[in-house]
């Protein structure tokens, strides 16, 4: 039961060596032996996505993978995003526009909206609402996580938009 | 702006930092995953634990075997009950033995088990996954005992007991306010009736429940770390559980991802983990799983109102009636106990209206199922869904509008004693009302809904007493009377504010709005302010965060403590300027001047060097250092918030489906301290009463089973369901309150099922089917269209 392998698993780009159990999911394994709080535990079951993060840029369940199965993917959390001190601008729109109350599901949004916005960098609303609709929020009523991605994707697009001008 | 201390500068608005949207304290951690949440929490040698739970909801337990669970590799130990010999816990009403029955709660089960996941017993190994093993490995024989699930199989003639001393499985019957003239009123009045049901609902913390207790030498004291509403509760139970004194308790609240009630009763399994720890003598976790959360978490909301109103033909409410059934499941929690849902709805069901004659009996029954918190709104979501549909069926039935039958009624002189002898603070009961129709009106609703028969409009009207202090508490006879909230405020030599607070922020933003009472009371930068909560060793005694009494409370007290500092720098500080106390204020900009002269100044950090380091030049009447303390209760009844939730739906006809298409609240919890903070609440909690309204319910099999065992049987709402909602904010300030604040939290969650079933029942008003009870599920709604479409082509043909 407790045969345990040896994994290295890249984390918001440094490599861990880690002693794992088969059995133990990618969630435990950065919380518990990684040291990485930020990604949180709603349900376990795949429904919450508080544990939702970063695999090779794909948003993905940290709770429905295994740590054995994410050796060799870049991995990222939201200890990457930014520090207290230089939030990203997402995580500073979330604030600016009151996406989070007890922010435990906070990481899991700002992860997936992260994953979400590379893919699609000009989403509608509606869009972004359907995005949002994968993760739980039990506090904000979900009106403000949309405004905060939605603030973050104009403001990205006008930031490209500018840095082309300058290129013409 | 210069001002005296110990006045406030501001009648609460229109201060510098009052009112103002700013950005919160505690985001730069939280939106970077650096929060410490219970589960953060790793400590040297730490455990882990889980609960063996039982698997019927009615059973003795005939055999108990944990020692194929101690042998499991990884396992250190394993506690039965009989282990532990931990006392139990007992909440407890004055009341005499016809209207209460007291019961026990046992930390963990012993005998006999009353639910389905009742904890058994508790299962320590060296890391989670090892405790599965062990819970598994556990083993536990039952004989089956028959399962009381609904009010019929409790009150039955022959009915199985939950508790054997409390015959007809009834905990709570009190009758109260039986006026004169009910009677009179429903002789010659016209009269509705209906019968309201709303399903039992899990509060639903997107963090569950969890706690890690580790036991210190050098301080004697167990510290348990756990995400509670309620610390020092908390400290009190484990004291008397674990025999020991309570200085050897110390209970720490680190960051809590939510709690909405079920977090504001002291919990079984933080006190059996706590014992585990002291035993082993090292750090223990436990954290609730989710499907533990679903089934055997406190409940709330399952409820059965049996009401009679009385009109006059012009749409006076003359008397109200009505019988409550309140289903508090297998145990009374504490501090509250099971008169917490029955004894709210007897004492406030008249809500915003002028009720002349009232009568009400309202029972506590006990089953089989998981207990009962306080939830969010506690008993309001219910009683003003009754009160709301009251006045729909009489408009319908006299031929008024929805909105004017409530203008008729609603109360609009201040201070109004009701009929249940409780007095009502200034609101603007009224005037939500009448914005919030005119929201609907100017967008085109009413025109839309002419044209739309699937289209509905619902409101509701109520109010919320908010900030309950121990002389309201007391009115409801517990032995244990919640109310005051104490506060200490520490200034540093660099002219910092440490403030303490017995409330605990769990997602409402308390170091950001005391933080902004306490840089408007004493005229600091915000950012000069730290708030300090959930550590019983920083404050003597406090009641935690529930009833929406942080702010009006908890912030009145940190408010009249941060007076008490600015009294103290402006003794020192007249010395120090050679003048009177009298020729000195506060600058608002953190020093303090001489109102003859402004020019003559000392800053704060100059008036602390002295506190401190040179205390020889302190006056006579001046203490070294500079800390004042604070108690503060809300006088008599409280403090009543108000709101209007007006609101559109359509049905979709082929599903059932409802889809809300307007969602405008109006709210008034006067003074507004952080407008952006209020929207949050009033959002978040709307979105909660839509989840009532709409999609969640914790069924259960006549054997007991919960329905609700993961979120796939749970239908939480996401941003899918939860429509985008305006705020609208009306100020009618508290008068006693020290910032004029009422509370914001739970008027949310009060009024959406009200308005979200109004709205429906409009839409279906032409079936002639009309549904009374919460969740609205889709095949009620298709049933009663299908039904209508049905006549009107048999009529056609
Ligand atoms: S914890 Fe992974 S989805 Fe809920
Ligand atoms: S902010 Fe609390 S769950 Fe989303």
């Amino acid at each position: 039961m407790t045969d345990k392998q040896l994994i290295v698993l890249t984390v918001n780009g440094e490599e861990h060596e880690l002693l794992v159990e088969p059995r133990w999911t990618l969630l435990d394994v950065l919380r518990h032996n990684v040291g990485l709080t930020g990604t949180h535990v709603g349900c376990e079951h795949g429904v919450c996505g508080a544990c939702t993060i970063l695999v090779d840029g794909e948003p993905v369940r940290a709770c429905l993978m295994y740590a054995v199965q994410a050796e060799g993917c870049a991995i990222r959390t939201v200890e990457d995003l930014g520090t207290p001190e230089e939030p990203n601008d997402l995580q500073q729109a979330f604030s600016e526009h009151h996406g989070l109350q007890c922010g435990f599901c906070t990481p899991g949004f700002l992860m997936l909206a992260e994953g979400f916005l590379a893919q699609e960098p000009s989403p509608t609303r509606d869009e972004i609402r359907e995005t949002v609709s994968s993760n739980l929020c039990r506090c904000t009523g979900y009106q403000t996580i949309v405004d905060a991605i939605e603030a973050t994707a104009a403001k990205r697009a006008a930031e490209s938009a500018r840095k082309e001008d300058a290129v013409r | 702006m210069a001002g005296k201390p110990g006045e406030p500068r501001f009648d609460g608005r229109g201060g510098k930092w009052i009112g103002a949207s700013v950005r919160r304290r505690e985001d730069p951690r939280l939106v970077t995953g650096r929060g410490r949440f219970v589960d953060d929490i790793h400590l040297h040698g730490m455990l882990h634990a889980g609960f063996v739970r039982a698997t019927v909801a009615h059973g003795k337990i005939t055999g108990l075997d944990l020692g194929a669970a101690r042998e499991v590799d990884g396992v250190v130990a394993a506690y039965s009950a009989e282990d532990l010999q931990l006392g139990d816990m007992v909440a407890l009403l004055d009341r005499p033995p016809e209207e209460f029955t007291p019961t026990t709660m046992p930390i963990l089960a012993r005998g006999k088990v009353r639910f389905v996941g009742e904890p058994v017993a508790l299962v320590v190994a060296k890391d989670p996954y090892a405790v599965e093993d062990g819970i598994e490995a556990a083993q536990v024989s039952y004989e089956v005992l028959d399962a009381v699930v609904s009010e019929e199989t409790a009150l039955a003639e022959d009915a199985p007991l939950v508790h054997e001393d409390a015959p007809n499985n009834v905990l709570l019957d009190v009758t109260a306010f039986d006026t004169p003239g009910v009677d009179e009123a429903f002789a010659d009045g016209c009269v509705i009736e209906l019968v309201t049901r709303s399903g039992r609902q899990n509060a639903l913390p997107l963090e569950t429940r969890g706690a890690v207790a580790s036991w210190d030498d050098r301080d004697e004291q167990l510290l348990v770390q756990t995400c509670s509403q309620v610390p020092h509760q908390v400290r009190t139970v484990l004291a008397r559980s674990l025999r020991i004194p309570e200085r050897s308790v110390r209970v720490v609240v680190p960051d809590m991802g939510g709690g909405f009630g079920q977090k504001c009763v002291v919990g079984r399994e933080e006190i059996a983990v706590a014992a585990a720890a002291k035993l082993l003598r090292r750090p223990v976790k436990w954290i609730e799983d989710r499907s533990e959360a679903l089934a055997s978490g406190f409940l709330a909301r399952e409820q059965r109102y049996r009401t009679r109103a009385a009109f006059t033909p012009e749409g006076e409410l003359t008397a109200l009636e009505s019988d409550i059934v309140c289903d508090m499941g297998a145990y009374s929690c504490y501090p509250f106990t099971v008169g917490i849902e029955p004894l709210m709805a007897a004492a406030e069901m008249p809500s915003v209206y002028r009720v002349p004659a009232y009568r009400v009996r309202a029972r506590a029954i006990t089953s089989n199922k998981a207990p009962t918190a306080p939830y969010r709104g506690v008993s309001r979501p219910q009683y003003v869904m009754v009160m709301e549909r009251i006045m729909d069926l009489a408009a319908r039935k006299l031929g008024l509008d929805p909105v004017e039958i409530r203008r008729r009624n609603v109360i609009t002189e201040f201070p109004y004693t009701g009929i249940n002898k409780v007095t009502y603070d200034p609101g603007s009961y009224l005037e939500s009302l009448e914005l919030g129709e005119k929201i609907l009106r100017d967008e085109g609703w009413y025109d839309l809904r002419e044209k739309n028969p699937y289209i509905g409009i619902g409101y509701s009207c109520f109010s919320e007493r908010t900030g309950y202090g121990s002389e309201a508490f007391a009115k409801r006879k517990m032995t244990v009377v919640p109310g005051f909230d104490v506060s200490e405020i520490r200034m540093d030599l660099t002219g910092s504010v440490v403030v303490t607070s017995g409330t605990i922020n769990h997602g409402q933003s308390h170091e950001t709005t005391f933080a902004q009472i306490v840089a408007e009371r004493l005229g600091v930068d915000l950012a000069k302010v730290k708030l300090r909560q959930g550590d019983t060793e920083r404050i003597s005694y406090g009641w935690g965060t529930f009833a929406s009494r942080s702010v009006t409370i908890g912030g009145s007290a940190v408010a009249t403590a941060a007076t008490r500092l600015g009294e103290q720098l402006c003794v020192i500080a007249a010395h120090l300027m050679d003048t009177r106390v009298e020729n000195v204020g506060l600058d608002g900009d953190g020093g303090v001047i001489q109102l003859d002269d402004p020019s003559q100044r000392l800053s704060f950090e100059e008036i602390a060097d002295v506190a401190y380091l040179r205390s020889h030049l302190l006056p006579k009447e001046a203490e070294p250092t500079l800390t004042a303390t604070a108690a503060f209760d809300v006088p008599g009844d409280g403090t009543f918030s108000n709101a209007t939730h007006a609101v559109v739906v359509e049905a979709d006809p082929g599903t059932g489906q409802v889809k809300i298409l307007r969602y405008a609240c109006v709210e008034d919890c006067g003074v507004v301290i952080n407008p952006k903070v209020v929207d949050g609440q009033a959002r978040g909690g709307i979105a909660q009463g839509i989840a009532g309204a709409l999609f969640e319910e914790v069924t259960y099999a006549e054997n007991g089973e919960p329905s609700a065992a993961s979120f796939i049987d749970y239908l939480v709402p996401t941003a899918a369901e939860i429509p985008d909602i305006t705020v609208d904010h009306l100020e009618t300030p508290c008068a006693f309150t020290e910032s004029g604040a009422k509370g914001a939290g739970e008027g949310g969650t009060i009024g959406a099922p009200a308005a979200v079933l109004n709205a429906v029942n409009d839409l279906l008003w032409h079936t002639g089917v009309q549904l009374e009870q919460t969740p609205i599920h889709p095949e009620s709604v298709l049933a009663a269209l299908a039904a209508a479409d049905r006549e009107k082509a048999g009529t056609g043909a």
